[in-house]
């Protein structure tokens, strides 16, 4: 190879890494405009608005701590949406065994469970994300009396909208049964509402 | 059978339907044999040729191959460096984010460069929009070419005769990119749009929520980055919790597109070996050694996962039921498979933690990983390794029989044994030894999340992504130090170009050898005697070198967890 080779070479080095760089960007603005014409809502971030105020997404969680609310999974990060992540405690962690006892107790005294009542899982173990907007159906069973006695509600009611709002594996082989907690938790709002009104 | 497993033999199923045919469409566009694609991408093609000034049809030696791929890799670090330390000044930074701290900087260059993905870094916190479209979705679509026209040079090797040359890499590097990855992509991220995952430039959105306040939720232009993150064994992800974050991966679906995604490439190209060769029994046999390596492995993690936690059932957790760092929509048994398909190939996204993992759950991917990703492997370089395997097993085969070993109708002398030996050990020294050094040192245990046995594994588990260029992490593993950030970036170095570099060296070697013709003394490849060879080689070489380190970390947790111990 002479010299003359090697500053082509170089030349073509760097004339095709530019020309990637530009195509790249290219790429993302065609993704970016076409998503956005194609599909708005989820472009966007999945946005809920209430009332004109944008009151969360509909596929991050967020934090429940109101006893009238259906509680999300616990986060390893606080629910916070621009810092993601899971407690990454192994399976011999004697602090995650702390936190599962801890968290145990307390869903067995505020939800009237016997003192030896199993849990579902999702109900105290934190999600990878720490913003899973899911919990399990058997989750939500288990709130359903406390959030219909907090809000003076029959259960009846409770119940028939955690059906409502219940969804199943896509294609009936995709994934879990779940429940999202923040769309659960504005239509329980809305149905207060309209028994007082 | 349980809905879970219908979705685990449905999903191989579909892959097995599309990567024959994609592997036969590789082998037609690096043979520059007419594509339906070719009306309308060749014109693009060859202006693109005339503007850069590559004359596309001239060939290159394994040395010049080497050298542009070696400049072209340097050229990369370099812009993907500055590109972070300047962020601060450049458009779309929404949220102002400044020059990223050096040491890691220079990590995510490396990291994705070598199609690791290694991120030691929180995306949402770190990165702006600009360094993410321009320095790692770039890196993306370019590393994932540059394993795949690698993989093609190797091919050439074997199937030309009497030549010096093995291709031209800027036309493979090109064609990787237009004819395969750009179409995919473009695919791949409008479905995953369609599904959720965000794709806007505009800054994160604060949210007034019902209960508890303000919520500042990240967004960002996901999509385009997250197809090429699996279409190119990448990994590297838009958030901290890369797959894991709803945003992500938003539902069922695009957990299983991203699945078939990251093996779709990597399992096509076996059969585009077959094609390329003629003898597509060959390639079969190829892909049916790495297949049986895939079930193995996700059959244990399957079994070990699904058996949930003693610790948590004995506290009250129904069914011990181990969903601890995994998400509501997956559930365990897609997480584990896509755990399983992310350590076998190179890619390196998660879909959940794991650190979270039951032990021997861990111990798979660890294993996965420290083979060398082979069992299909990073796109290119994992088809690479499984022929340093075959080399290595036609070997051992030839010194039992006494004969001179073959592989694919060519010779193997002892140039191509070296080559093969380097590739197959040069990241598993480093690995090892790598890790000797963070656990002798107080830089290495500083930062650690867990105690016990399964602190080492979380140590091994860093040194093992590195060098295998796959990226996923046991992520309690408080990574962005200088020390981490240094070591693994060297892992990944020696992971990435001890096993292209000889490679290559092998394919030049090759080349210039005639092809044996097929005679009673060849042990053909095409039979599944091979395949139990092969496989045997794969496990039995990984078996000698991690065996004790594997005993020590997840092996002795799994019996500790059993006797109740806690850290």
């Amino acid at each position: 190879m002479d010299n003359s080779e090697i500053v082509k070479g170089i030349r073509s080095c760097i004339l095709l890494f530019a020309t990637v760089v530009v195509l790249s960007l290219v790429y993302t603005v065609f993704i970016t405009w076409g998503t956005q014409i194609l599909f708005p809502y989820q472009a966007g971030g999945s946005l809920i608005y209430v009332n004109g105020t944008a009151v969360g997404s509909e596929l991050i969680g967020q934090n429940f701590s109101s006893p009238g609310y259906f509680y999300s999974r616990p986060s390893a990060v606080d629910y916070n949406a621009s810092n993601s992540g899971g407690s990454n405690y192994g399976a011999t962690s004697a602090a995650l065994m702390d936190q599962v006892t801890q968290r145990i107790a307390k869903v067995r005294s505020e939800d009237n469970l016997s003192a030896n009542a199993s849990v579902p899982a999702d109900m105290v173990l934190a999600s990878g994300s720490g913003l899973d907007p899911h919990i399990s159906p058997e989750n939500a069973m288990i709130q359903l009396q406390r959030v219909a006695r907090v809000r003076g509600l029959p259960e009846s009611e409770v119940k028939a909208l955690v059906d409502q709002h219940t969804e199943y594996p896509q294609f009936g082989f995709l994934g879990q049964t779940r429940i999202n907690v923040l769309r659960l938790n504005i239509a329980l709002d809305e149905l207060t509402k309209k028994g007082k009104g | 059978m349980s809905p879970e497993f219908v979705y685990v033999a449905l999903l191989l199923g579909v892959l097995l339907v599309l990567a024959v045919p994609t592997g036969r469409y590789i082998a037609k566009v690096f043979s520059g044999e007419r594509t339906p694609l070719t009306p309308l991408l060749r014109p693009i093609e060859k202006r693109f040729y005339s503007l850069l000034g590559i004359d596309e049809n001239k060939e290159m030696s394994w040395k010049t191959y080497a050298s542009a791929l070696i400049a072209f890799n340097i050229l990369s670090v370099i812009a993907v460096f500055l590109l972070q330390e300047a962020q601060g000044w450049l458009p779309l930074n929404p949220q102002g984010f400044g020059p990223v701290r050096w040491d890691t900087a220079v990590n995510t260059a490396i990291s994705f460069v070598t199609n690791t993905n290694w991120q030691a870094y929180s995306g949402e916190q770190t990165m702006s929009y600009l360094t993410q479209m321009l320095g790692l979705t770039v890196q993306n679509f370019l590393s994932g070419a540059v394993g795949i026209a690698a993989a093609i040079a190797v091919i050439r090797g074997f199937i030309r005769k009497n030549t010096a040359t093995i291709g031209n890499f800027w036309v493979d590097l090109t064609r990787s990119v237009l004819y395969l990855l750009l179409p995919l992509a473009i695919i791949w991220a409008l479905v995953f749009a369609s599904q959720g995952v965000v794709q806007t430039l505009g800054p994160y959105v604060a949210a007034q929520t019902p209960d508890s306040g303000e919520q500042l939720i990240a967004v960002g232009p996901t999509a385009s980055q997250d197809a090429i993150k699996f279409l190119g064994t990448n990994g590297g992800g838009f958030f901290n919790v890369n797959s894991a974050h709803p945003f992500e991966n938003p539902t069922p679906l695009t957990d299983s597109l991203q699945v078939l995604g990251m093996l779709l490439i990597a399992a096509s190209l076996p059969f585009a070996l077959g094609a390329m060769l003629k003898n597509r029994g060959q390639g079969r046999a190829i892909f049916a050694s790495m297949m049986v390596l895939y079930l193995a492995g996700l059959g244990v993690a399957l079994w070990s996962e699904t058996n949930g936690n003693p610790l948590l059932d004995h506290l009250g957790v129904a069914g011990g039921i181990n969903l601890e760092g995994k998400e509501t929509r997956f559930g365990i048994v897609p997480t584990v498979l896509f755990a399983e398909s992310t350590t076998v190939t190179s890619d390196g996204g998660v879909d959940g933690m794991h650190d979270s993992f039951l032990p021997l759950t861990g111990l798979v991917l660890l294993f996965n990983m420290a083979i060398g990703e082979v069992i299909f492997g990073g796109v290119g370089v994992g088809l690479i390794g499984m022929i340093f395997y075959a080399i290595m097993t036609m070997f051992i085969a030839g010194l039992m029989i006494g004969r001179t070993p073959e592989l694919f109708g060519k010779k193997l002398e002892p140039s191509e044994m070296i080559m093969a030996v380097i590739g197959l050990l040069a990241p598993s020294v480093t690995l090892l030894l790598l890790a000797t050094l963070a656990v002798v040192l107080p830089a290495g245990l500083f930062s650690l999340n867990n105690a016990g046995p399964h602190g080492l594994s979380e140590i091994i588990y860093a040194f093992a992504s590195a060098c295998g260029n796959n990226g996923s992490a046991f992520a309690g593993l408080n990574a962005n130090t200088i020390f981490y950030n240094m070591t693994t970036a060297l892992g990944m170095l020696v992971g990435r170009f001890a096993t292209i570099l000889p490679a290559l060296a092998i394919a030049g070697s090759l080349a210039q050898k005639k092809i044996v013709p097929f005679s009673a003394a060849t042990l053909p490849v095409a039979h599944p005697l091979f395949v139990v060879m092969l496989v045997g080689t794969v496990i039995i070489v990984g078996a000698l070198t991690f065996f004790p380190v594997f005993v020590l970390g997840p092996i002795l947790e799994h019996m500790l967890l059993g006797a109740g111990r806690t850290f």
